[in-house]
């Protein structure tokens, strides 16, 4: 393999603590190095900002209900197609592109990792085989577990050590990567019609609660130790009030503590936390409860989180949270689809349109943006729009250039129709706070590594790791004169190194890379009792057999990278 | 204003997608220029000069360059696509998207134009003096946003699913139209002076239709609303006027006007008259054949954005 050196670049690495000096950088056999020969490339950083390759820990690319999306909206496609060009295949779409398209624009952005944050089990095949066709990126894909009859059953119980076992089957066989919980019990209860608003609304027929189902998970995640904690949309998603759903949540991991060898501290990670802080009654009333729900966050340890920042676009809303995709539907009068999945989990996908002149939409924004500021510890605070959910993934670097730019915050909120209600509803007019690099660096690199349990592989630039390297045209030693060239800088990165091989250089694609699928390999005891629940499930109400169930081998998972975990 | 001719010598095997023939594609360029302006033949991308001569140079803007289209082509779409300003003519009958997403100006197709003409219109003028193919004036596909403004005359007959999504603008049909006429529509008007047959107004919300002929099947969820007297395009006649009966319920209206601002006061009792569908003056109204030229009136209304 090639060695490289990346010279001169104003370097940022939380894992080392480097903020901004002048570094070089060495990459050898994949790896960063201490050293290189004389022979290796140069590449000439000066003037430009060096990070580590960035890391997203929660967006929905791959699967059946992002392609349920690009099947029913053809119009996302529309003056979006790009052709065939380089190394580069034709794409489209512009909040659900296509799987090239998703591969290249992360790493034209100067993302080398990502984790699909929704991941049906029994669709776990379509996930996998969309994985696969998406070039660049390492993946890794989160089953859903909150609305698995089995794991209400075995909750219900107590059974915690049955439960975990069933979750390390799981894993293996979808080749997941974590354990994500979308509205607990709620959307197992929309198979009934009903939806569960609080921790403490009963599932229908199984007789647990949401709390019993998250306190449940919790400790069978810390029981197995596995690399990411639990990973959790919370009940209530998105209506006025919900905020105090999303306390009640968050309360339920006090007194755990992490337990694994991966280096990760918590033990609850709160999704889109935007969509889960609004106050209020209803959408007249509607208001801010960032400071509340991040004042908490700030004082618990043990809990992540990432933002889901409202982008201000037309774009199409996805998730397993089966009855809000139904709620939405009835709000905005867009076209809805909604997917059961039979005894594990169900989706609902309706189109939607942030629009600046709406003042519900226009407070959605300042309340991702109050939450990265109001967050004391920018490595437990992550940077996503929930894609495509608050917005398309493609908008990270308005994000930051927000984040970055109070100059940039000002002039959006006066753009905003309801600039009054803005800031009577939000106090984002009082936050003067601007990311810096290191901070954005915590925020998108070292920080949801961390959190995902992959420290020691990604998300810094500490000989040893992985040489997932971004370049950006910005000079930190520059004042910034227009906030639209931060903007510019982050939308598409000079060079960039997936695991050693150079695959972006000037914005353009010039290599695929190797993509690898991450996944966990979690060893339990032998439990004959949980093997012979799954083969009576599979015999009694599967539409499928389980030999046709597991994603596995070349075709599915052509180069996988397992995280091997021992629980025995 | 100049004139550009391009005249098709070379017509092609495949259908020809030629999106830069519209007088924005056209500005400012002289007539080599244009020649080299990309076209797509299936998945091949090649220039227009290979297959239309071109003769003369355009104007400097879109409003000062007319383009008049001459040959055979019935296999080329489109023409006039997203244009701004100035003229467009074709001379005979073309493809698919004739004025596709247009804002401004003038198109006039002399033969018939396939289907999606005018989809999601915004402005300007489209005639199209032979038949028009379906949805006209519709949204794309999986859209919902049809055409929103400007003015579309077809002289002969239109397809069906015709102002598909509508939401402004106004589109006349001299002749008959097929099935499926303003599904979804939000607003705008569409006077249809011929014949229709079914589903006319389906899932629609707003705006107006208007057909001076024969009906043959109403939807049931029209209300018939008496007799009143209205001259329509220069015709004055009977009209019946039917009201939809609105599906959404109170619950999902209050919550919908949260962010589509609220509805006034009179049009929501107007939108709710409770709709007796099965008693005897709410069957389907049917004029006779023959009854020409007394229009029929359907109008429905709810709040604008």
């Amino acid at each position: 393999m090639s060695e490289y050196i990346i010279k001169n670049g104003h370097v940022f690495d939380p894992v080392q603590g480097i903020k901004g000096d002048k570094k070089d950088i060495a990459i050898k056999d994949g790896k960063i190095v201490d050293k290189v020969g004389s022979g290796a490339k140069v590449v000439d950083a000066t003037g430009k900002t060096v990070m580590a390759g960035a890391v997203e820990i929660h967006a929905h690319i791959a699967g059946p209900k992002v392609n349920m999306g690009r099947i029913y909206r053809p119009e996302d496609k529309l003056f979006t197609c790009t052709p065939t060009k380089g190394m580069e295949r034709m794409g489209g779409g512009a909040s659900i592109p296509t799987t090239f398209k998703t591969g290249y624009e992360y790493a034209k952005m100067g993302y080398t990792t990502a984790m699909e944050a929704a991941m049906p089990p029994l669709f776990s095949r379509h996930v996998h085989e969309e994985i696969r066709d998406t070039p660049i990126i390492d993946e890794g894909a989160f089953p859903v577990f909150g609305n698995n009859w089995f794991v209400m059953e075995y909750l219900k119980n107590k059974e915690v050590e049955n439960t975990a076992a069933y979750i390390a089957w799981l894993i293996r066989v979808t080749k997941g990567f974590a354990v994500k919980v979308v509205n607990p019990g709620g959307t197992e209860a929309w198979a009934w019609g009903l939806n569960c608003l609080s921790v403490n609304d009963p599932v229908p027929y199984f007789d647990i609660t949401p709390a019993e189902i998250i306190t449940g998970l919790i400790e069978a995640n810390e029981y197995l130790g596995l690399p990411h904690s639990l990973h959790i949309h919370p009940n209530n998603l998105g209506n006025p009030g919900c905020y105090e759903t999303t306390l009640d949540t968050l309360k339920l991991a006090e007194g755990y503590k992490a337990k694994n060898k991966f280096g990760r501290e918590q033990v609850m990670h709160l999704t889109h936390s935007q969509f889960h802080s609004y106050g209020g009654t209803n959408w007249g009333d509607f208001e801010s409860k960032a400071k509340e729900v991040t004042d908490y966050v700030n004082k618990n340890k043990n809990i992540t989180i990432d933002t889901g920042n409202v982008t201000l676009d037309e774009t199409t809303t996805m998730t397993a949270d089966g009855p809000f995709e139904h709620h939405l539907t009835g709000l905005n009068n867009l076209k809805w689809a909604n997917i059961d999945v039979e005894l594990e989990t169900g989706s609902g996908v309706v189109p939607y349109i942030y629009s600046p002149s709406i003042s519900v939409c226009a407070i959605q924004w300042a309340i991702g943006m109050e939450i990265p500021l109001m967050m004391k510890d920018p490595m437990r605070c992550y940077i996503t729009t929930d894609h495509p959910n608050a917005g398309p993934f493609t908008r990270y670097p308005r994000v930051i250039k927000w984040l970055m730019s109070a100059k940039a915050r000002e002039a959006q909120i006066n753009a905003f129709k309801h600039k009054d209600k803005v800031l009577s509803q939000t106090s984002i007019g009082s936050l003067d706070r601007e990311i810096s690099l290191y901070e954005l660096a915590q925020m998108t690199r070292a920080g949801p590594a961390k959190s995902l349990g992959l420290t020691n592989m990604c998300g810094g630039l500490k000989p040893g790791m992985d040489a997932d390297v971004a370049v950006y045209n910005f000079n930190p030693d520059k004042p910034v004169a227009n906030p639209d060239d931060i903007e510019k800088a982050f939308s598409r990165c000079a060079h960039v190194f997936k695991s050693g091989v150079e695959v972006v250089t000037n914005g353009e694609i010039v290599s695929n890379g190797h993509k690898r699928t991450l996944w966990v390999n979690a060893k339990v005891k032998d439990n004959p009792q949980v093997m012979r629940d799954i083969n009576e499930k599979f015999l009694k109400y599967y539409s499928m057999t389980q030999a046709n169930y597991e994603a596995l081998g070349h075709h599915f998972v052509p180069n996988p990278y397992t995280l091997e975990v021992d629980a025995t | 204003m100049e004139t550009v001719t391009i005249t098709m010598k070379n017509p092609p095997a495949l259908y020809l997608e030629a999106d830069n023939v519209s007088p924005d594609g056209f500005a400012g360029k002289t007539a080599a220029q244009i020649a080299e302006l990309h076209v797509h033949e299936g998945n091949t991308t090649s220039t227009l000069g290979k297959y239309f001569e071109v003769i003369g140079n355009a104007g400097a803007t879109a409003a000062d360059t007319k383009i008049i289209v001459k040959g055979d082509v019935k296999k080329v779409k489109y023409l006039g696509f997203k244009m701004s300003a100035g003229e467009l003519v074709v001379e005979g009958s073309m493809d698919q998207y004739a004025g596709g997403w247009m804002t401004g100006g003038k198109m006039l197709v002399k033969g018939n134009a396939d289907a999606f003409a005018g989809t999601a219109m915004k402005g300007g003028e489209l005639t199209i003096d032979g038949n028009a193919g379906n949805y006209l004036g519709a949204a794309y596909r999986g859209d919902w946003r049809g055409m929103s403004g400007g003015k579309i005359l077809v002289k002969g007959n239109a397809g069906s699913d015709i102002g598909m999504y509508m939401l402004g603008g106004e589109m006349i049909i001299n002749g008959d139209a097929d099935v499926h006429v303003c599904t979804h529509a939000e607003g705008g008007k569409v006077i249809i002076k011929g014949n229709c047959k079914s589903k006319i107004g389906g899932q629609m919300v707003g705006g107006t239709v208007i057909v001076f002929g024969s009906i043959d099947t109403m939807m049931p969820g029209f209300k018939p609303a008496g007799e009143t007297e209205l001259e329509v395009e220069g015709v004055k006649g009977k009209i019946f006027p039917l009201y939809w009966r609105h599906r959404r319920t109170q619950k999902e209206k209050e919550r919908s006007d949260c962010i589509r601002g609220p509805v006034p006061e009179d049009l929501i009792q107007f939108l709710y008259q409770p709709c007796t569908a099965n008693q005897k003056s709410g069957d389907p109204v049917q004029s006779a054949p023959g009854q020409f030229p007394y229009p029929i009136f359907f109008y429905t209304e709810r709040a604008k954005k």
